[in-house]
């Protein structure tokens, strides 16, 4: 590789930029393992004592029903937006549609559209079709603002699979159906791939919409669950074990991208022409 | 199988591309479509294959009218420009693809057969474990042939397949592609904006020019009796050289530069004064010939076997010649060369010969 300036001082500087990030997390993870005297910064002693909420519930309630119910809402999140964007990605992309254009506008406007905007709206749908207070209201509504980005990003994955391909395919006396199984949707793997982790996160981090409409305490997913701890009492405000939580809460997080960093990147590189 | 176009028309947004166009491929030959970008000739044959429906006429493959039949039940092999290889699977599951969607399908010990009878027809043996990413050009094009073949289509389609190659390359599958279609017998259909291909792979070349057939003939039929200008234009290389001018007395053709040349024997009845143009091959100018032209060497191009003379026999007036080698001349040096009069052509105002 040709280097067209210094790399050295470029590192520094990215140091010194990154370093509070760094600093936070470091002591993140630190105070989740350690304690430290009144009003010292250093800790002085290692203890498990933070992490005992993961087996006692007498600690902050049961932090492993919020987890599945989170794990609940992220997968059904995957269940919906991967296999519709799939097939209205290359919809879109592909077929001769009436109001084609119009419907690609419509799903850049719903993309760009702040949900929280729509959540009046929503709540009274809801109450009116008695999915208030289920899981199946949170995940429908989740999932149907998540599409417009997926249709999106699929439909860009679509595009750069060239035309002739389809075409050959056709000539091959495969059916348009056969094509698009066999032919077209091996070549989009990666980006059901970041689809899919991508949703996932998205489900996983997700705190309006479960928390408006879903605030009953059975359909608690980890990020209400973590703000309630901030809630629930004010005296005994155990700063390490709310970090303890915060920590579990953003562990899947961690290892989902640290395995597909990769396939993330598509998205953003190779699959947004647009 | 022989292959017909009765009235075939292609219209886009309303607009007609091509109109009332007819054409016939005997069986077994190859025929090259030959034309300028945008002259219809892909439309013609991405009709043909089904890719594109006809809006008017009929398509016949033998006696059976295909007009209406989706591209699944054509029956035709295509092989595109860029190859439109499937990435994702090997060259041994590229070429068998065709056939595992067949129904019903053939058994596997059968797909494995005729793939590799196909592969030895066209020597990618050695390459079937392979994807497509690791081939090269040339053996992508292989592949592509291959895929196309495997099924015995009953005509095969070539959609300018040199244009992605390399010039050594070219060459090579010009005449490669040229053996597998006389092996195989099939009716082919070449599309090339390519003279030197069409002429040199096909039995007969169909030059189309803004949607129409201008002339169908055999390469040297047409190379020597183009039927108008635009055609004598289109082939041959280096170009032929147009020179505008009228007929004069003694039969003579006189340019408004002040060049003078005979007319070509036949056409010494013409009346004085007509204004036509005369078409002069690089190669009918030299060191023989019944006439001569004077002029002076402006620009000498040699292309190892031959050189290029551009020689201004009159301001603005260049012909071309093409020699072999010869170094007693150069730029600048005044010479008198041949004319091959009656092998000159000519064409009217309008273009047509005469």
């Amino acid at each position: 590789m040709t280097k067209n300036f210094a790399i050295f001082p470029l590192i520094i500087l990215l140091t010194i930029v990154s370093l509070p990030i760094a600093v936070m997390y470091g002591f993140l993870i630190l105070d989740t393992f350690t304690d430290a005297p009144p009003g010292e910064l250093w800790p002085d002693r290692f203890t498990l004592a933070h992490w005992r909420f993961l087996w006692d519930p007498s600690v902050v309630g049961n932090v492993w029903k919020a987890a599945g119910n989170s794990l609940i809402l992220a997968v059904s999140i995957i269940v919906i937006v991967v296999p519709i964007s799939s097939l209205a990605g290359y919809a879109v992309s592909r077929l001769n549609l009436p109001f084609r254009r119009f419907f690609l506008a419509g799903i850049m406007v719903m993309h760009a559209f702040p949900a929280v905007t729509l959540l009046i709206g929503v709540f009274f749908v809801l109450k009116f079709t008695g999915l208030y207070n289920t899981m199946i209201g949170v995940i429908l509504v989740k999932g149907s603002l998540m599409l417009p980005f997926g249709i999106w990003i699929m439909k860009g994955f679509y595009d750069a699979v060239p035309w002739e391909i389809e075409m050959a395919g056709v000539q091959d006396g495969a059916s348009r159906l056969t094509v698009f199984r066999r032919l077209i949707l091996p070549q989009v793997k990666p980006g059901l791939v970041a689809l899919s982790v991508f949703a996932f996160l998205d489900g996983w981090g997700e705190y309006l919409l479960p928390r408006i409409l879903a605030p009953g305490s059975d359909m608690e997913v980890l990020s209400v669950f973590l703000n309630e701890l901030v809630q629930a009492d004010q005296l005994g405000y155990d700063f390490n074990l709310f970090k303890s939580v915060g920590v579990f809460y953003t562990l899947p997080v961690i290892i989902l991208f640290v395995l597909f960093q990769n396939r993330l990147m598509n998205i953003f590189g190779g699959g947004t022409k647009g | 199988m022989r292959l017909q176009l009765q009235n075939f028309t292609k219209c886009f947004d309303g607009t007609p591309v091509i109109e009332g166009l007819d054409l016939t491929v005997e069986d077994g030959e190859m025929l090259a479509l030959l034309g300028p970008s945008g002259c219809g000739k892909s439309t013609t044959l991405f009709s043909i294959c089904g890719i594109y429906r006809a809006d008017g006429g009929r398509i016949m493959f033998g006696d059976r009218d295909v007009s209406d039949l989706p591209s699944q039940k054509r029956n035709v092999g295509v092989v595109f420009q860029n190859y439109a290889l499937y990435p994702h699977l090997t060259v041994e599951e590229n070429i068998a693809f065709p056939l595992t969607v067949q129904k019903p399908r053939p058994s596997k010990s059968e797909i494995a057969r005729e793939v590799r009878a196909i592969a030895e027809l066209i020597h990618i043996e050695n390459l079937l474990e392979r994807r497509p990413a690791q081939l090269s050009g040339g053996q992508q094009q292989r592949v592509a042939l291959a895929r196309a073949l495997v099924r015995k289509p009953d005509v095969l389609l070539l959609d300018e397949p040199l244009a992605n190659l390399d010039a050594k390359l070219r060459l090579e599958m010009r005449s490669e592609i040229r053996r597998i279609q006389l092996e195989t017998g099939i009716t082919a259909i070449l599309v090339t904006h390519d003279q030197v291909e069409a002429m040199s792979m096909c039995d007969r070349v169909a030059i189309m020019d803004k949607g129409e057939i201008l002339q169908i003939a055999s390469p040297t039929e047409m190379y020597r009796n183009p039927v108008n200008k635009f055609v004598a234009g289109f082939l041959g290389n280096p170009p032929i050289t147009f020179l505008e001018g009228h007929t004069a007395t003694e039969g003579r053709f006189a340019m408004d530069q002040g060049l003078f040349l005979p007319l070509p024997s036949r056409l010494r009845d013409l009346p004085a004064g007509q204004r036509i143009s005369l078409g002069l091959r690089p190669e009918h100018f030299g060191s023989t010939g019944t006439a001569q032209a004077s002029g002076r060497i402006v620009f000498v191009e040699p292309q190892g076997r031959e050189m290029l003379f551009d020689v201004e026999a009159a301001p603005g007036v260049v012909l071309r010649s093409v020699q072999p080698v010869r170094d007693d001349v150069g730029v600048g040096d005044e010479v008198t060369w041949g004319v091959d009069v009656d092998r000159m052509l000519a064409f009217d105002m309008d273009g047509q010969t005469l």
